[in-house]
């Protein structure tokens, strides 16, 4: 009973599924999903290394200070980076007292002292970074409608996100000839910028690396915008996961402890079942 | 419970056998785990799949308490205090990358435990209890896990929460009502938050309640083995200490190197970016995807995409989603093979191994977007998977002529020499009923 049962059952599904599957070729037989711009022209991140890649990857202090003085001088301007304190740059290789004035640089939410009211001041080394817009409408009236996002995670929510990043920075060009050609419509709206790394080609960030020089590095370091680029995006790792560094460094004696530990188990396993294989 | 030439426990030391008297917890351990429990002797690596479940459990129970002393179930800054704890905590990244990554090492041991079940016949008398227990734990786990993923309250985390409820809404009538009945609201918001945590941690403890039921079964008939003969004799066992914890022992070791490989080199793969970037009710992502371990079942939900009759494709999608592991429950009676392991049936062998292929189809088309070919691909293996097990399984274990069986265990392992008494002898091929 149960068998029969079990096979209506099985032909209830199968069925439906045939059913499906025959509707689902017949559509795609009839009108093919039509071929998009996005889908032709999108592209996938250039191949960039970092000195934190591989399972013995170190950060570069030098180029992440030379990433934060890009985020400090260009990226601030419109995108937060609100995970970040003033006092975690300690890992960058900054003295307290350099933190100190860098925080100072920049003009925190605070309470006025006489009045309480809301006013600004001078940051302190154990502030956050602070946004550079009130909130999302005011981002969004100041950027054709889009919201910089905030770059703290950057790196870690996009796929292949440090590449995504380099890419991206470096990635706007006009756009070319033959898509306008294919997909008349795709042509990049007035206030948007044309970029085949972005998912769908149009973004409304300007680009924001421009020129060589745009930054004065300070360890003579030349400024081109794929330096400024890769510089910022190692930052970015080092702002995404602050702890990258200690988790391989501390990965290495753990792996070294469990496979001593493994092999001195499996020794003494060999040893308990050596009598007993062949009994 | 035991087969009588089990070890008796004999306390020697006086404190032991006063405690014997007044709460013979040690007499248990000995019973249980100890040199008082004959276990099959020729049980192979995956047997060992057990015992890791159980360290998995147990990792996840220990890491996820730790996280909830730092983590806030409110939608305002649950996702602030995920990376509080990644940036601030003392050890808080390696607790979470741990916890994240111990449900995917959990799901991976599980799976191959289900799968030795699926081989190997485990679910067959008389084990079926053990096997239905197995199967509660597994749908128990995977409420965990969703509702644990919702926790870090990023993008994938809202809206695999507001997918995953919006089956709900599929079921007539009541649908729309009992979704935000679940949810306590219009869209996931911080009541869902809030009662999604506090099941969270509820649930692991109802999972480690059936766990001691699983066990407890288990150990009524003792463990199955590769060959599927019952235990004759005791030549065919050997104690449980030493001879399987010292197996256990360094499997944990294997098992716990592969997952600090996971830990600390590769946190991330397994999850999905979007899950770091905060939930936002109004943009969606372009694809929204469960976990890794839900794709097989999700690829099934979405391979209905017509409807069926008067039945919705939705409402289908559902019901086959949750008909691919309820369909579990029946094995036992489902297969009428009287032989366990598949390694003496030629027939369902071939079949086993295929299916094994094709929830891995599933998976892969479960992880893809929406979109030809993976709909069709789904489709097709969705439908071998039900005809699988609800009409490839029940006739071929009618049909099927199995191969002889050993006699026994030990000469199974021992190819009949040092067995005086049943040498040559082979159990007689069972007729099928």
């Amino acid at each position: 009973m149960i068998r029969i049962i079990s096979i209506l059952v099985g032909l209830f599904f199968t069925v439906a599924l045939v059913w499906s599957f025959g509707n689902g070729a017949l559509i795609a037989i009839t009108e093919p999903s039509p071929e998009t711009a996005e889908h032709e022209f999108h592209r996938h991140p250039k191949e960039v290394h970092f000195a934190s890649d591989g399972a013995f990857g170190r950060f570069d202090r030098q180029q992440l200070q030379r990433g934060f003085q890009v985020y400090k001088e260009v990226c601030s301007a419109c995108h937060s980076l609100q995970h970040v304190a003033f006092r975690d740059l300690a890992a960058l290789g900054y003295s307290e007292a350099e933190i100190k004035a860098i925080a100072a640089g920049f003009q925190v939410p605070g309470v006025d002292p006489n009045t309480g009211e809301a006013a600004l001041r001078p940051g302190m080394a154990t502030d956050y970074f602070p946004k550079p817009f009130a909130n999302d409408i005011a981002a969004r009236a100041a950027n054709n409608n889009a919201v910089p996002p905030d770059l703290s995670l950057i790196t870690k929510a996009r796929h292949e996100g440090p590449a995504y990043v380099y890419s991206l920075l470096t990635g706007y060009h006009d756009q070319p000839a033959e898509l306008l050609k294919k997909f008349p419509e795709a042509e990049t709206p007035a206030g948007l910028y044309y970029n085949p790394y972005f998912p769908n080609l149009n973004l409304a960030m300007a680009p924001p690396l421009t020129s060589e020089g745009q930054v004065s590095y300070s360890d003579g370091t030349k400024a081109t915008v794929e330096q400024m680029a890769k510089d910022v995006s190692a930052f970015l790792i080092w702002t995404a996961e602050p702890t990258l560094e200690k988790r391989k460094q501390t990965g290495w004696p753990v792996l070294g402890f469990l496979l001593f530990a493994t092999v001195l188990g499996y020794m003494s396993y060999k040893n308990i079942w050596a009598d007993k294989k062949k009994v | 419970m035991s087969f009588p030439w089990a070890n008796e426990y004999k306390p020697t030391n006086p404190f032991m056998k006063w405690m014997d008297e007044k709460l013979p917890l040690p007499r248990f351990v000995y019973n249980s785990v100890g040199a008082g429990y004959p276990v099959p002797r020729n049980l192979n690596y995956f047997w060992n799949f057990g015992i890791l479940a159980l360290v998995c459990l147990t990792l996840q129970i220990v890491t996820g308490i730790v996280l909830a002393m730092h983590y806030a179930a409110n939608a305002t800054v649950a996702f602030d205090s995920v990376e509080h704890i990644m940036r601030d905590v003392n050890w808080g990244w390696m607790l979470r990358y741990a916890h994240a990554n111990g449900a995917s090492a959990f799901f991976v041991v599980i799976y191959i435990h289900i799968f030795r079940g699926f081989y190997y016949g485990s679910y067959k008398a008389p084990r079926e209890m053990v096997w239905l227990l197995g199967v509660t734990i597994f749908l128990l786990m995977m409420a965990t896990a969703f509702m644990g993923y919702v926790l870090p309250w990023g993008q994938m985390s809202f809206w695999g929460a507001k997918v995953i409820t919006g089956l709900f809404s599929a079921i007539p009538l009541v649908g729309e009502p009992l979704q935000q009945w679940l949810l306590g609201g219009f869209a996931p918001d911080n009541a869902a938050l809030n009662r999604f945590f506090s099941l969270h941690y509820l649930l692991p403890f109802v999972i480690v309640g059936v766990v001691v039921l699983h066990i407890w079964a288990l150990h009524i008939p003792g463990s199955s083995n590769p060959t599927g003969v019952e235990v004759k004799s005791e030549s065919d066992t050997v104690p449980f200490y030493p001879y399987y914890i010292a197996k256990d022992g360094w499997a944990v070791g294997a098992f716990a190197f592969l997952y600090c490989v996971m830990l600390f080199f590769f946190p991330n793969t397994l999850g999905h970016p979007d899950n770091y970037i905060p939930a936002n009710p109004m943009s969606t992502p372009a694809h929204i995807v469960p976990e890794w371990y839900f794709w097989p079942f999700y690829a099934i939900l979405r391979a209905f995409t017509a409807d069926f009759f008067f039945i919705p494709a939705k409402l289908m999608g559902v019901l086959a989603m949750f008909a691919a592991i309820l369909v579990w429950f029946f094995l036992p009676w489902l297969d009428r093979s009287p032989v366990r392991s598949s390694a003496y049936r030629p027939l369902y062998k071939k079949f086993i191994w295929i299916l094994l292929l094709d929830v891995l189809v599933l998976g892969y088309c479960g992880g893809a977007p929406a979109q030809e070919p993976f709909v069709m691909i789904s489709q097709l293996a969705s439908i071998y998977y039900f005809a699988h097990w609800l009409i490839i399984l029940p006739i071929v274990s009618a049909i099927e002529r199995p191969d002889p069986l050993p006699y026994s265990i030990t000469q199974a392992v021992l190819g009949g020499e040092d067995v005086p008494a049943m040498a040559n002898s082979t159990a007689p091929v069972p007729t099928h009923g």
